[in-house]
């Protein structure tokens, strides 16, 4: 149990990133820290001490396999992952080109 | 030293040669061995920006455009609904394995997982590239 | 194997924790590698190889992007104001209720290592015959649940047209064009 708590801890870690933080690129680095923590734990709960990798092959015929259930999940779970942390630098981007600073003290001004 | 020579550039484009290969044998291989759609198709957008990369400082003079790949992407899902609606036209329920199954472990079984590796993987490759393309080579539209 | 596992645990929390409070934001992104890559660790160490392949690429071209976007920009940080002891004090009070919360949320949850697979045990059995696949994750991934697959791949699809329509790659020929006519 000791591991999850680990593993919160990480999460807690990009959570304080996100809220403490001025830079924009801090608060998109501490997102992607708390995503990477979430996708761990869902691949700590599958874990059988002693299972191996699932797949069938042919002379392994019964012995233990891992859970392969949060494998299928987290799989398609870290390329979405990459996609929104591209969209969110798009929009940092943008913000520079007009602003120019990343400081988001700065950038209240609404209208054009 | 003028920064990126012709020696990597060349060592660069042979290795991305070969992750390609790499890339298309994780997706083929994708209901035997680890790996599948979304590995291999990570992989063979590895060899593109490898290739991309190699170019150095001179990466602004190419008019790399996103339009190819993102035209590839979209290819790529719709072969995905594609597969999945033909279950539906051959009398059966939608994502109905309408291809025969074969024995486990060899190359052609499985059905039609591995039709949707390749779709997926053409998928996945292509939106990574329009990704990282669009984020590179982004110039403002004051200067188009 | 578990001590390993914690050990690079506390090198990933270590190199996060450097993440947020580098004064360059190069270093950041670097040390933001130190993550990714010992996730890349704890996948194997899970017997999980088909992860740990999509971790290491994504990785990879995650830090490339976020290289090109700094390079492009700015480098500095910008300097931080003064804390007051009582936020902090209201924080870590914060993070302990929340982590005895979370604990004992887990303790419905079996033991770490110790996993009755009650769910995936009918996948399990019936993935050769009914699916005729010998790697399970694929099989799960494309035939047993096949409509998360598809919402899957239309997510990827939506976030790369969103990445082109901020950064307005896309629509505005018509503007142009309209504004040329007149």
């Amino acid at each position: 149990m000791i591991v999850y708590l680990l593993c919160m801890l990480l999460f807690l870690i990009g959570l304080y990133g996100v809220l403490v933080k001025r830079n924009l690129i801090k608060i998109i680095i501490g997102l992607a820290i708390m995503e990477y923590s979430l996708n761990l734990f869902l691949a700590l709960i599958g874990y059988v001490r002693g299972g191996t990798v699932p797949i069938l092959s042919q002379d392994l015929k019964t012995s233990v396999f891992v859970d392969p259930l949060p494998q299928a999940l987290v799989l398609t779970a870290i390329v979405i992952g990459l996609a929104t942390t591209a969209l969110l630098l798009a929009v940092a981007i943008r913000i520079y080109k007009k602003y120019h600073t990343f400081d988001i003290r700065e950038i209240k001004r609404l209208k054009g | 030293m003028k920064g990126i020579t012709v020696i990597v550039r060349k060592v660069s484009q042979l290795l991305a040669g070969v992750v390609f290969l790499y890339g298309i044998y994780i997706i083929v291989h994708g209901h035997l061995t680890p790996g599948g759609g979304f590995a291999g198709g990570a992989v063979i957008s590895g060899a593109f920006v490898l290739v991309i990369l190699s170019f150095g400082s001179e990466i602004q003079k190419l008019n790399k455009s996103e339009t190819r790949s993102s035209l590839l992407e979209s290819t790529g899902i719709l072969l995905f609904l594609l597969i999945a609606a033909a279950g539906f036209f051959l009398g059966s329920a939608f994502f109905f394995n309408f291809l025969p199954k074969g024995t486990v472990g060899k190359l052609l079984s499985a059905g039609f997982i591995p039709l949707f590796n390749i779709a997926v993987g053409i998928e996945v490759a292509a939106g990574l590239l329009t990704i990282f393309l669009a984020l590179l080579i982004y110039k403002d539209e004051e200067d188009r | 194997m578990e001590g390993i596992l914690i050990a690079v645990l506390i090198l990933m929390m270590a190199g996060a924790l450097y993440a947020l409070e580098a004064k360059d934001l190069l270093s950041a992104v670097v040390s933001y590698g130190i993550v990714g890559f010992g996730l890349v660790i704890c996948f194997l160490l899970l017997q999980a190889p088909d992860l740990a392949i999509v971790q290491i690429i994504i990785e990879t071209i995650s830090l490339i992007i976020m290289i090109a976007v700094i390079l492009n920009s700015t480098r500095e940080e910008i300097a931080s104001r003064q804390r007051s002891f009582v936020v902090a004090a209201i924080s870590l009070i914060f993070a302990l209720f929340f982590l005895y919360i979370f604990n004992q949320a887990t303790g419905a949850l079996s033991r770490f290592g110790e996993h009755t697979m009650r769910m995936a045990s009918a996948y399990v059995q019936g993935a050769a015959a009914k699916t005729g696949s010998a790697n399970l994750v694929t099989g799960i991934v494309f035939d047993f649940r096949g409509y998360d697959t598809l919402g899957e791949a239309t997510i990827l699809f939506t976030a790369v047209m969103g990445v082109l329509t901020v950064l307005r790659l896309r629509g505005r020929k018509a503007a142009g064009k309209k504004e040329g006519a007149e």
